[in-house]
């Protein structure tokens, strides 16, 4: 007999900001604690902008370096200053040396690792020095096993760290038998959003009422899409304006895209936040942790329907 | 001058003031807007600008010429992002790997390589109805790479005359923000009072550090009821620009597509006030030096 394999859950919304984290740290609290527990394992894959940790009580148990691509560096010994690398680099990152006269220098900012410059250099002088981006965690909370990561500010390879902890998010689902993998995606649709949704079953985007949630979330439905990954649809926010919620409505159902729940304007969220506790553990009774039970019921039963029950 | 308008965290209102920042100085400066947020741009929503120019952003991805070709697989050894692999008797491009570094292209022995440009995205210039000078980039969905993007939208700009122009950023603090920020002389972080803002801003704050620019802060959704951003900020000596309230009306305002200044007509003082703190803050840096 084969283990069955946890589904794997992301939630994305295009625009930053509108409700990912505080939504994910709900489910993270009703996957534990509520009236239908799953064994789930959580994942941050925003990487760049980690938040989930900090609403999750969240104490790291290991600890792992995350090395990343290489950067090329002149050997100022070696370089003769002939410059030849200059014109092969297309990323405006050789320089001359600020203290050496007659060597160059590479912008470690600037550079992509292409290592185009090793190549062209006639006295190889340059080499490509690999780069530690961040670091990645196993941690344990209150709610269950929590995989997450930081890159490094300012660093290349979102993405390869997102694939990363997502693998390591399956790697202790498979250990614990877990039913579900939930994933708290980044903003955006390019690259790390594109290594947060590979493979997983289910697409949740959150979006708020306005011409710029709308606009984004036309974005990510099209990106979602284009991966062929089934969405569903939440509106946060959505007492705040309510034309807004009726034309994010209209855009739903004239893509055929299922609203599985609204999350009021309330300001038990941000003080939850403040807490650094899930709105669904401090404020039970609160609207938006009752919206956020609702949400995560409809979630759950739509993800755990039988192979091929739900299109 | 050139403002970056930046925050890590996304919807803390990087938006909100680079569009009111634009605003509330074109009837003084000429400005430039430029949304980098090329991922979700959203200031054409705010500024509503007559877009009369596009162009196609590319990559240049190698093409090869299976005449030449002789399968000796030095492209494969010298690309660093696995764009190309040897399959069989033939060599695979992987374009969505590709970087356009054109290092294939340089390395191969046979010349059997030539670049053709791959369409990642579009870009975009125009005008306001007020006069400001518009432009932004759009990454083609389910493309991966943003930042060739903003590099491409940066060299379209015309760099004569003397122009503010703001940049408004993508959220997050990898490489595409770094992409904004190159050369740029200031920049508008944009927080907020909670966990979320005060550790976003700090990732921020390791990249204004690697980049050596100055900085100061405009603290949105004021008074939600978290003092350690403040607390940071004081013990830290980064100046505080600008405080928008949390206010119901604000939110629901720019849900509408309502500029700041439209929800209420004082922010144009407040954000002028905003500038004239940016450039006494970057003199006194300039004297510094």
């Amino acid at each position: 007999m084969t283990a069955e394999l946890a589904k794997q859950l992301v939630i994305l919304s295009g625009k930053g900001g509108t409700g990912k984290t505080s939504l994910t740290a709900g489910f993270a609290y009703e996957s534990a604690r509520g009236d239908l527990p799953m064994r789930t394992v959580l994942v941050d894959a925003d990487v760049d902008a980690a938040n989930l940790g900090l609403v999750l009580e969240a104490e790291p148990v290991e600890q792992h370096e995350f090395w990343g691509g290489s950067l090329a560096e002149i050997d100022e010994t070696l370089c003769t200053g002939c410059a030849m690398c200059e014109p092969v680099c297309r990323y405006d990152a050789i320089f001359p040396h600020k203290e050496i006269l007659g060597v160059l220098w590479v912008d470690p900012i600037a550079c992509d690792g292409c290592a185009a410059c090793v190549y062209a250099c006639p006295e190889e002088a340059i080499e490509m020095v690999p780069q530690q981006e961040g670091f990645w965690y196993r941690s344990q909370t209150p709610y269950g096993e929590f995989l997450h990561a930081e890159l490094f500010p300012g660093k290349e390879n979102s993405g390869k760290l997102v694939t990363l902890v997502k693998q390591q998010g399956r790697l202790a689902a498979d250990d614990r038998a877990a039913q579900l993998v939930v994933i708290d995606g980044p903003p955006g649709i390019g690259c790390p959003v594109i290594s947060a949704c590979a493979g997983t079953d289910l697409g949740l985007m959150v979006t708020e009422p306005g011409q710029a949630g709308l606009h984004d979330l036309q974005r990510i439905l099209g990106t979602l899409r284009h991966f062929k990954i089934e969405t569903v649809l939440v509106i946060n926010k959505a007492d705040l304006y309510p034309e807004g919620t009726a034309a994010v409505k209209q855009f739903a159902e004239k893509e055929g895209l299922v609203v599985i729940g609204e999350i009021p304007f309330d300001e038990n969220i941000p003080k939850a936040m403040l807490a650094g506790k899930p709105v669904s553990l401090l404020y039970p009774e609160s609207a938006a942790a009752k919206a956020i039970q609702q949400i995560w019921l409809k979630t759950v039963a739509k993800m755990m329907q039988p192979e091929g029950s739900y299109e | 001058m050139k403002i970056a308008v930046a925050s890590g965290k996304g919807g803390t209102g990087k938006t909100t003031v680079a569009t009111n920042l634009a605003l509330s100085l074109k009837d003084r400066y000429p400005v430039n807007l430029m949304d980098c947020d090329v991922e979700a741009p959203n200031a054409h929503l705010f500024l509503h600008p007559v877009l009369t120019r596009q162009y196609k952003a590319s990559i240049r991805i190698p093409e090869i010429d299976p005449q030449r070709c002789t399968l000796c697989g030095k492209c494969v050894e010298v690309c660093q992002f696995h764009a190309l692999a040897k399959v069989g008797k033939t060599i695979m491009v992987f374009p969505q790997l590709c970087h356009g570094c054109g290092s294939c292209t340089w390395n191969c022995p046979e010349d059997a390589i030539t670049e053709v440009p791959n369409p990642i995205g579009i870009m975009e210039e125009g005008a306001t109805v007020g006069g400001i000078a518009f432009s932004q980039g759009k990454l083609t969905l389910s493309e991966p790479m943003a930042t060739p993007i903003i590099r491409q939208l940066k060299k379209l700009e015309d760099q004569a005359g003397d122009v503010i122009r703001i940049y408004d950023a993508p959220p997050g603090a990898s490489c595409s923000v770094v992409e904004t920020l190159r050369g740029v002389d200031f920049v508008v972080l944009v927080s907020e009072p909670t966990p979320f803002g005060l550790h976003d801003l700090k990732q921020m704050l390791g990249i204004l550090q690697d980049l050596n620019l100055p900085f100061g802060v405009v603290i949105n959704r004021d008074g939600i009821g978290y003092d350690r951003l403040d607390q940071y900020l004081t013990d830290h000596k980064i100046p505080v620009l600008l405080h928008i309230p949390f206010e119901r009306a604000i939110a629901r305002g720019i849900a509408a597509g309502k500029t700041l200044n439209e929800i209420d007509p004082r922010y144009q003082e407040q954000f002028l006030s905003l500038f004239d703190q940016i450039e006494k803050i970057f003199q006194t840096e300039r004297e510094a030096l």
